[in-house]
């Protein structure tokens, strides 16, 4: 603090996050943001270097996901922060809390292309739930206590808030105003309505074949607890969304498993069936949903949801719930009686059929390595108590049908945007936020190769994360989709990458390679056991295809099933 | 699924720079194309008012008024589709009129209480206010002289004095949608620090 007692712009940002509960940011210095980086020196928050500023979004969201905190990534103007830009979207999809602290030119060259000028406010203004431009050194800390608040309460999400450089520089007062912040137009909150909980107890007691659905709201607002009292009252299943895995124990009587595109077929079966839908915390995607004019038909549906512009969009529902979906499960929880509903749990067990034969895991041992091979093994060696971060494609499906999680938060994946190279980088946030756990990167050879830079900032942090890759050598998926939907062309999904041991092994870091399922337990237990990261490359059959599959826009219960050979030479194919 | 109309919404917002731009977006971004906006001040220092006027049916609307919403910026935000409401447009229309014809056009013009407000030798442009169709028929019946030029400032819309206090916002407190429980417009638009 100079001698008149007031502080620059730079040391004031640093002050703020530190006494908004900051402990780590994750960013990359240029010369907008510069004399922050160079007051950071003094600060008590603890900086990563990323390799590429989509890195430092991305790290920010995983260290959000894992922990329920803020996360906060920081870079420069221009193609600092337009590089942060896939990172904010992610998290605007998943509704992630954070903050992303970008320096921008000095405020008399605002519009004036100058230097590495990005008008970064208006790039991410659709992709931000608020946004600000400081160029004041006063409004420095307000407008970061407004950004802390608008990104952690209601429906979190990503806020921005662009600096310029002489606002970082100039010197101004600083009181800090621990008052609530108070912004007139913002309000995140929303009450429930006694009558409404009466109503949704009625349809509740009255329904014979009713199915919850667990989002990403039961994890964001902590409600898994409630969760699991309110299904041990009401006998009634649980289905989950991809965001919302781990929010019910996955091993309890009563989890159907995951709906959906890829989800399992008897939980879209059940779905169509049911009579009633108690839609907690999630968005009716249109990845859940498949084609919604035969969508749960026969189903009343109560949606109970933060955010009231997703009432009604995708799904028209009877009942409309609008609020906290831990509050809402409170309130539901006294007020429905306690019931039996074994005779529709066992119709949905009778709805699995040949789920079993079909699947790959029963099915006659081949001496080829499947991925779900990996995933079921490496749940087994951890005891499904890994923290696993996923990227997107194939092996984030199969991740999701093989791994069962039984805990909040352990599963980290990018749903709504669906962004590859999310994984390794939202990994080490994760990790950052929870040192004590075990963190998996399960991620495909195409996505790793966006992203795989960071295994350097593992290597200079000594942070020990597992990166398992599900190397089958195509961009997967969309191979998946040439085979099913366009004639097997397989355009642009053949892959040549590095060796990924010795890539590892260049980082400093230990590589091992998978080629066989009897290779999996060893590699497993060598990676858990070395103390820095370890990457494997796991060698999975090259054309397996993630079933069962909804085709987009086709019904829920129109599903692809995985061929079986007990089933091709029965007379139903 | 109900029919689309067209669909009138007031919003106050916070008069700050970019705000506009974040409610255009906002439109833009969810695919409602809008027939028309106007903004302006409020007699509250720091608060605008717009008037957006777009097609919808009823999930929509509730959706974008809780949109509308979402963005910090915006105060408070009525559909007063089904309310009663004045709504005024204001149009310049230049028209060709020569000293042939000039009395004709100009008694048609009175006929919509349009004004006269400029004429030369070969046009004149006259100026009205009012309703949309009513403007339209102005049109209509001036084209054939020739309309060499039009502006039309797009609709302006006001609740009539029996719906409001004097203050200008709504003396009910009316649920943001009819299926959001209310987190009502408690605090007046008027008291705001800009930030």
């Amino acid at each position: 603090m100079s001698q008149d007692g007031k502080r620059t712009g730079a040391e004031i940002l640093w002050d703020v996050l530190h006494r908004e509960g900051v402990d780590i940011v994750f960013g990359y210095p240029g010369g907008a943001i510069m004399p922050a980086y160079d007051a950071m020196l003094a600060s008590k928050v603890k900086h990563v270097l990323v390799r590429h500023e989509q890195g430092a979004a991305h790290m920010a969201d995983g260290y959000a996901r894992a922990s329920g905190r803020v996360g906060v990534c920081v870079a420069t103007s221009g193609p600092g922060a337009t590089n942060l830009v896939t990172g904010i979207a992610t998290a605007m999809l998943d509704s992630i809390p954070m903050v992303c602290v970008t320096g921008q030119v000095a405020s008399q060259f605002i519009g004036s292309d100058a230097f590495q000028e990005t008008d970064i406010t208006g790039v991410t203004l659709p992709i931000t739930k608020h946004n600000y431009l400081v160029t004041r050194v006063e409004d420095i800390a307000p407008m970061l206590r407004q950004a802390f608040y608008v990104a952690r309460s209601g429906r979190p999400g990503p806020v921005l808030v662009d600096i310029t450089k002489d606002a970082q520089q100039a010197s101004a007062p600083f009181v800090w105003d621990d008052s609530p912040v108070r912004l007139p137009g913002y309000r995140p909150e929303h009450g429930i309505r006694p009558e409404d909980v009466k109503t949704a107890a009625e349809m509740i007691d009255a329904a014979e074949r009713p199915i919850l659905f667990c989002g990403h709201g039961i994890i964001a607002s902590g409600a898994s607890q409630l969760l699991r009292e309110f299904v041990e009252k009401t006998g009634i299943p649980v289905a989950s969304t991809l965001l919302g895995l781990g929010g019910f124990p996955a091993t309890h009587p009563l989890n159907l498993g995951m709906m959906g595109m890829h989800g399992e077929a008897w939980v879209n079966q059940a779905i169509q069936e049911a009579d009633l839908i108690i839609a907690l915390g999630m968005r009716f995607d249109d990845r859940v949903t498949g084609k919604l004019a035969t969508y749960a038909k026969h189903a009343k549906k109560i949606h109970c949801e933060l955010d009231p512009a997703e009432i009604n969009k995708n799904v028209r529902v009877d009942l409309p719930i609008v609020g906290d979906v831990a509050e809402t499960l409170g309130a539901l929880l006294p007020a429905v009686a306690r019931r039996d509903r074994r005779l529709w749990v066992q119709a949905i067990t009778g709805m699995k059929g040949d789920s079993a034969v079909r699947d790959i895991q029963t099915m006659p041992h081949s001496g080829r390595l499947f991925a779900a091979h990996v995933m079921h093994d490496l749940w087994r060696i951890t005891e499904g108590k890994a923290l696993v971060v996923t990227d997107v494609g194939q092996h984030q499906m199969w991740e999701a049908q093989y791994y069962k999680h039984d805990f909040p938060r352990k599963l980290i994946t990018s749903g709504g945007l669906g962004t590859m190279g999310f994984a390794l980088p939202a990994a080490i946030g994760a990790k950052f936020a929870c040192p004590q756990e075990e963190v998996w990167v399960i991620v495909g050879d195409g996505g790793f190769q966006m992203t795989a830079a960071e295994l350097s900032t593992c290597a200079q942090e000594g942070l020990k994360v597992n990166v398992a890759v599900i190397n089958n050598g195509y961009l997967g998926m969309v191979r998946q989709w040439q085979q099913f939907f366009y004639g097997g062309r397989y355009a642009a999904t053949p892959l040549r990458s590095p060796d990924f041991v010795k890539l590892a092994e260049a980082h400093g870091l230990l590589g091992l390679r998978v080629t066989e399922r009897e290779q999996i337990a060893d590699a497993v237990a060598k990676a858990r056991a070395y103390k820095e990261t370890v990457v494997i490359d796991f060698r999975v059959e090259q054309e397996d295809s993630v079933y069962p599959m909804v085709a987009a826009g086709a019904d829920l219960h129109d599903m692809i099933r995985r061929p079986s050979p007990i089933v091709e030479t029965a007379a139903d194919e | 699924m109900s029919k689309a109309t067209l669909r009138t919404f007031i919003a106050y917002v916070e008069d700050l720079p970019g705000v506009l731009n974040r409610v255009t977006s906002l439109f833009r971004r969810r695919n409602y194309n809008i027939v028309s906006l106007t903004v302006g001040r409020t007699e509250r220092p720091g608060v605008s008012r717009m008037t957006v006027v777009l097609e919808a049916d009823e999930d929509n609307a509730r959706r974008i008024e809780a949109n509308l919403y979402k963005l910090v910026n915006v105060l408070f935000v009525e559909d007063t589709t089904t309310t009663a409401t004045m709504v005024r447009e204001l149009a310049l229309v230049k028209v060709r009129a020569d000293p042939s014809n000039r009395g004709e056009v100009m008694r048609l013009c009175d006929v919509f209480r349009a004004r006269v407000v400029d004429v030369g030798p070969e046009a004149l442009v006259a100026e009205i206010t009012g309703a949309g169709d009513k403007i339209d028929g102005l049109v209509d019946v001036l084209r054939p002289f020739g309309i060499l030029e039009m502006v039309r400032t797009g609709a302006v819309a006001m609740v009539r004095s029996s719906e409001v206090t004097e203050s200008g916002i709504p003396r009910s407190s009316t649920p943001p949608s009819a299926t959001t429980p209310p987190t009502s417009p408690t605090t007046p638009p008027g008291v705001i620090k800009a930030a």
